[in-house]
């Protein structure tokens, strides 16, 4: 006993340190899939019809194709085959990255839909351009339409991110692992990246909710 | 009629010829029109008439499959995305659903457009809002959000924000046909206070009573087209057989039926 609490106590920081790499994996693919979701929605809204089409071969493909496989895919296929060289953990980022962007620009989508037409005719009748209307008008009323749908992804994404553990990107997952094949108590250490998964899922969602707490329109129930 | 409209002789608004189909019907039907400076003309006509769709292309917020129109004498160039920004901050519109930006309150309702469009700072935008809530009697909302107001305020920052960008003419498309009677009323004042003070409007309404107390001239609209036009009186004078006159008639017997 006196030797598992002693050996679990000894790899613990290992893991937890993980909690970082995690968190970063998941923090640019979510701030990568955001830059690169909300021109695809505005495209897939109101692009020409060859931008649409294009939009939503893209989600198509980014949606379809499971993470796991685009992580060879990219990493040991595309990247490997442009010479580029790329760290695991930037391939994973990208990857995820763009599979998020396919998500979100859907989540986007949505909300632009759901804003009533009126909005940007009443923009564009007292002068504002398209860009300036959809910078001032459309996108801030949108983003926050947008925010349940997006503490949805980010916790999607977390729970994604443990797949990059097939490119050796040191992060829970990875670690865990590693700890977990050397010693006969590998459910301990599983349990323990699962608390962690679970602690860093809370933290997110409460901080999300504090953001939607604090750009929430009053009398504005939406 | 001549005698009336020529004391306004400065030309502010024409219209000459605007048709526009949608979904392959035709919605106005070559469609002409002159606003003098100062003049008010009202639009009515039954629902589906074509009245919204010809107030939205004068601004060419729907864009006219032909025509022309012209702002004091000058003709705007319908594909010039840059002239037609110019254009749309000289004629103020007012939408029968207000439209107001749901995530601004009263003040940046009516101060976004001069901060971002007219290029204000910041401060001189403020203070212009401010002034333009308290010319429609609403000081004490400016820190309100449009959820927070009644339908007769919301109008109210309607207008003020289209005030505030100096309109030559305004446009109002049946401003107080989504308000209760009561809410009405604060909104009509409004607008007749904007009257009194020389705007130059086109209105497209079914007040009756308002459109006859505030009108230099009546448009008829069926169809697409305006098929009659003239100054209320004569319009609308007992036994002159106009189509006006039956549609009104028929309007006033709907609202004692509907009480
Ligand atoms: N986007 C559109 N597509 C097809 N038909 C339309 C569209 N907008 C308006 N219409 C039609 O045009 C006609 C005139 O509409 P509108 O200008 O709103 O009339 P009014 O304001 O006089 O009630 C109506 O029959 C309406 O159904
Ligand atoms: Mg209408």
């Amino acid at each position: 006993m006196l030797a598992y609490l002693a050996a679990v106590a000894g790899e613990a920081p290992y893991i937890l340190s993980g909690s970082l790499v995690t968190l970063g994996v998941v923090c640019a693919s979510l701030g990568l899939g955001f830059c690169m979701g909300v021109p695809l929605a505005l495209a897939q809204v109101y692009g020409l019809p060859t931008a649409r089409r294009l939009v939503a071969v893209y989600t198509w493909f980014f949606r379809g194709t499971p993470i796991l496989v685009l992580l060879y895919l990219f990493h040991f296929g595309l990247f490997d085959a442009l010479n580029l060289n790329m760290p695991a953990l930037v391939s994973a980022c990208i990857v995820l990255g763009l599979a998020s962007s396919a998500y979100q620009s859907q989540i986007f989508r949505g909300s632009l839909e759901a804003l009533p037409a009126g909005q940007f005719k009443a923009a564009r009748a007292l002068g504002f351009s398209s860009v300036q209307s959809v910078r001032h008008i459309i996108l801030p009323q949108a983003l926050r339409l947008s925010l349940p749908g997006w503490s949805n992804e980010y916790s999607i994404l977390l729970k994604d991110s443990a797949l990059v553990y097939v490119l050796g990107v040191p992060e829970i997952m990875t670690r865990a692992h590693f700890v977990a094949s050397r010693t006969s108590w590998h459910v301990t250490y599983y349990i323990l990246a699962a608390l962690l998964y679970l602690a860093i899922t809370a933290l997110g969602l409460k901080l999300l909710r504090l953001l939607e707490k604090k750009t929430r329109l009053p009398g504005y129930n939406l | 009629m001549n005698e009336k409209t020529g004391t306004f002789p400065e030309p502010a608004l024409r219209l000459e010829e605007i048709s526009k189909s949608l979904g392959g019907r035709l919605i106005l039907d070559a469609v002409s029109l002159d606003l003098r400076k100062g003049e008010r003309k009202v639009l009515i006509g039954p629902s589906g008439a074509g009245k919204s769709t010809l107030l939205q292309c004068v601004n060419c917020l729907v864009l006219p499959d032909r025509g022309r129109i012209f702002l004091k004498g000058e003709e705007l160039d319908q594909s010039d995305n840059r002239a037609l920004r110019l254009f749309r901050r000289r004629v103020g519109m007012i939408f029968q659903d207000f439209n107001l930006f749901d995530h601004l309150t009263a003040l940046g309702n009516v101060g976004i457009a001069l901060q971002k469009v007219r290029g204000l700072p910041k401060a001189e935008a403020e203070s212009r809002a401010v002034e333009e809530l308290a010319r429609v009697g609403l000081e004490g909302k400016a820190s309100m959000y449009p959820a927070e107001l009644s339908g007769g305020q919301k109008q109210r920052v309607a207008i003020a924000r289209a005030l505030a960008m100096d309109p030559e003419v305004i446009l109002l498309d049946e401003p107080t046909s989504a308000l209760d009677p009561e809410l009405a009323g604060e909104v009509l004042t409004v607008i007749r206070d904007l009257a009194d003070g020389g705007m130059t409007m086109l209105m497209a309404t079914h007040q009756m009573d308002f459109a006859l107390a505030l009108a230099d001239e009546i448009l008829f609209m069926e169809q697409g087209r305006i098929i009659e036009q003239g100054v209320p009186s004569l319009l609308l004078a007992p036994g002159s057989g106009t189509r006006t006159l039956d549609f009104c008639s028929r309007l006033a017997l709907g609202a004692e039926g509907r009480i």
